[in-house]
């Protein structure tokens, strides 16, 4: 948090000076995805700019973060896997994880899918630790969070949305899954209004897990950069106790939200996929 | 006459009352049903948690379009 707030006072420090101490454009900058990792004040490192086939792939801060947090995630559950083959019973970073993984898989993954859960609980641990680190991630000095990014969040939601189809296409079979969307017991002239709801229910519910998930974690940041600002639009020493102590308290809250968000993310992932799979329920 | 601002930040204080109002009202009645049964209070708990976050996920769709307007 001190490199954050270091950032922000030799970025706003230049950029109000420079526009006469009204730009607050500085805090997009910090939020926002960027073309260059910048460690203020020790220098920035410019990263490749990529184009292909006209479409602009270059390699931002959010795609080093994402990488970061899956180079992460492999090296330390194969070291996880790898020490179930020496001994069933865990030990070290082994036994954390398995709180974890055992925390999803009986909290959050069998009450909701039930029969059949092992198949969907591979993507959901996965879906479930990726999202925890690229947030806890963004808390750290000199970190972004990826998923503060609406593509990186629309494509989980994306990559969800293909799962639940297939894994209740799978079990009902293609036509079954579509009839079984509708209840049971519906009166005649209700059918065309309830398969045009439920057909658009099919699509808003991975819409607002993207939604969602990007917006709590933009959120939480913005509001910490406009507390901290809040120093230099004012241009005083005085409010800086008063606006550190309550960034201080939003960081705290911010942690609380990043473990909330991939929670509630995996949560409503399987939960859809239950009702999906067990349409009778 | 440049009333985006304006309007964004009257969009996010009626949004925020709406949500703060429902969430309130959820923490209550989570409070009292762990009062009366303390054996439950930790499936109420988590039961809290997930309506809140459903509430706060679509206040922050408001958020998000307010975000939008003030951007323009």
């Amino acid at each position: 948090m001190v490199s954050d707030s270091t950032q922000v006072i030799t970025d706003s420090l230049s950029t109000a000076h420079a526009s006469g101490g009204n730009d607050t454009s500085w805090l997009m900058h910090h939020v926002m995805d960027a073309k260059e990792l910048d460690f203020e004040p020790f220098g920035t490192i410019h990263l490749p700019q990529l184009h292909l086939f006209g479409l602009d792939i270059s390699i931002t801060k959010h795609v080093v973060f994402l990488w970061l947090a899956a180079i992460i995630l492999i090296l330390i559950f194969n070291k996880v896997a790898k020490s179930y083959k020496k001994s069933l019973t865990p030990s070290g970073i082994t036994n954390f994880m398995e709180v974890l993984i055992v925390f999803v898989r009986d909290e959050i993954v069998k009450p909701t899918i039930g029969k059949g859960h092992e198949k969907f609980l591979p993507y959901l641990l996965t879906v479930f630790f990726f999202i925890l680190t690229c947030n806890f991630l963004g808390l750290l000095p000199y970190g972004s969070t990826a998923t503060s990014n609406i593509a990186v969040t629309a494509t989980l939601a994306i990559i969800s949305f293909i799962v639940i189809q297939v894994g209740g296409m799978m079990q009902n079979g293609v036509f079954g899954y579509f009839k079984g969307l509708i209840p049971h017991g519906v009166p005649i002239w209700l059918l065309p209004i309830m398969g045009v709801v439920e057909i658009l229910g099919l699509f808003t519910k991975p819409f607002a897990l993207a939604i969602r998930l990007f917006a709590n974690m933009t959120a939480g940041h913005i509001v910490i950069l406009a507390l901290l600002g809040l120093i230099f639009i004012l241009k005083t020493f005085f409010v800086a106790p008063v606006s550190i102590a309550f960034a201080l308290f939003i960081y705290l809250l911010e942690i609380l939200v990043a473990l909330i968000q991939a929670y509630i993310f995996t949560m409503l992932s399987s939960l859809f996929i239950g009702m999906a799979v067990h349409q009778d329920h | 006459m440049e009333f985006a601002y304006l309007a964004a930040g009257f969009g996010a204080a009626l949004t925020i009352i709406g949500g703060a109002y429902g969430i309130g009202k959820l923490a209550s009645s989570a409070m009292e049903a762990s009062g009366r049964q303390p054996e439950a209070a930790g499936d109420i708990r988590t039961s809290m948690i997930i309506a809140a976050a459903l509430i706060e996920g679509i206040s922050l769709f408001a958020l998000v379009i307010c975000i939008l307007l003030a951007l323009k």
